[in-house]
């Protein structure tokens, strides 16, 4: 029931992850980072299997610093997400990962981009997108209320509303979310969303 | 569900009178999902010769990188383009040795050869060729492809004429079928230019 979602604005990327670690019908911790920083300025936000998620997104974080060690100059977004989907498409006829993957970046002469890149190492680069059962509401949530060049409260207004409809429509919803922005300032966290006690007033509360 | 129809995919590339038309639809899915209405297929080798690559993305993806990269190794051996047809065997071979674990897309393969001919050809996830003197389809659309095709194509059409052809063949086909659609990408090329358009269709 892991969520991740992703949303592209002005000069600015937004990724939102659910915090729960949940195996079976057992939850072993609702505050687990599932964005990863990679470097100052890229996110990636990973959902799947948890040691695949957690080995992989370490290990392409390690590859990107031995990149900018070696070359003294960091890795562009692009760059950095066609070597993630390589490294799945390698591994996959192997050892496949099973790890959902949005890649944020900034990039001072792009801008911001968001890459979708599947456990099969489909890539695509988009403006916005979802993965897990949340996809099923947030998607079409943000092809109605998505509109490019987005200010950051806007779009974390729509992270919001999508975060709601997760809570109150997904059974055995995560209730409690990250949400990390990365700009021309870096890659931070953004706020998180906590616990709310009931499905009616989730509807209306998100802090 | 099939392998090949989990992303969903409609290619078509008909000839024309000294130029041909590839073209491909825009949605990339994952099953009933719909996850980017602005997908490539097609995808250009030289100036005037173009793949389009139908069934699983990431394949198709991998694909067209290996063919890229085999074919700038040859640009750089033999100082000079591919021929459509040879390049039809390199993607046959590059399929084939995948036999007993292959690459989940089915080629179509348009290019402009000697004196300017127009070669166009498909072949299956193992390389089999098939050569076509009309139009060649593939993806999930395929069928209702060979049928639009059919009855809409007529032989030593001008590029206009061609476009109008291949792009209402297209729509067509994919209006029938769940997995492809969302607009089109048709690239007209004759020996002087390539024309690219985006077609936009029942965007569902």
């Amino acid at each position: 029931m892991e969520c991740v979602l992703g949303v592209v604005g002005r000069d600015f990327a937004v990724v939102a992850a659910d915090t729960s670690a949940v195996q079976s019908i057992l939850v072993h911790k609702s505050d687990e980072d599932k964005v990863m920083v990679l470097d100052s300025h890229k996110l990636m936000g990973a959902s799947g299997e948890p040691g695949d998620r957690v080995q992989f997104t370490e290990y392409i974080q390690k590859n990107l610093h031995l990149y900018q060690f070696r070359n003294n100059i960091p890795l562009s977004t692009a760059a950095t997400a066609n070597f993630t989907r390589g490294e799945l498409a390698t591994a996959l006829r192997k050892n496949p990962y099973s790890v959902n993957i949005l890649l944020a970046g900034y990039d001072a002469d792009v801008g911001a981009s968001l890459y979708y890149i599947d456990y099969i190492a489909t890539f695509h680069k988009i403006e916005k997108g979802a993965f897990g059962y949340g996809a099923y509401f947030c998607l079409s949530l943000m092809d109605k209320l998505y509109r490019p060049d987005m200010s950051v409260e806007e779009a974390v207004d729509l992270v919001d509303k999508c975060i709601k409809e997760i809570r109150l429509r997904l059974v055995v919803a995560p209730q409690k979310f990250i949400i990390k922005i990365v700009d021309k300032d870096g890659a931070r966290e953004y706020a998180r969303r906590a616990y709310t006690d009931s499905p009616s007033e989730a509807a209306t509360v998100t802090a | 569900m099939s392998i090949f129809e989990y992303n969903g995919s409609a290619v078509v590339a008909m000839v024309g009178k000294n130029c041909f038309a590839i073209a491909c639809d825009r949605r990339l899915g994952v099953q009933l999902q719909t996850v980017a209405t602005d997908f490539r297929r097609v995808f250009k080798v030289h100036d005037k010769l173009y793949i389009g690559l139908s069934g699983l993305a990431t394949d198709a993806q991998t694909l067209y990188q290996k063919v890229v990269f085999r074919h700038k190794l040859y640009q750089l051996r033999e100082e000079r383009d591919m021929k459509p047809q040879t390049f039809a065997s390199l993607v046959s071979t590059l399929l084939y040795e995948k036999r007993f674990g292959p690459y989940f897309c089915q080629p179509v393969i348009a290019g402009l050869g000697d004196d300017d001919e127009p070669f166009i050809c498909t072949t299956d996830c193992l390389g089999a060729k098939e050569l076509a003197k009309d139009f060649v389809v593939s993806g999930t659309a395929s069928e209702s492809l060979y049928g639009a095709c059919e009855s809409m194509y007529k032989p030593n059409m001008e590029p206009e004429e061609l476009f109008e052809t291949i792009s209402q063949a297209l729509q067509a086909s994919v209006d029938r079928d769940c997995l492809s659609g969302w607009g089109g990408y048709v690239l007209v090329v004759t020996p002087t230019e390539v024309r690219e358009r985006v077609i936009k269709g029942r965007m569902d």
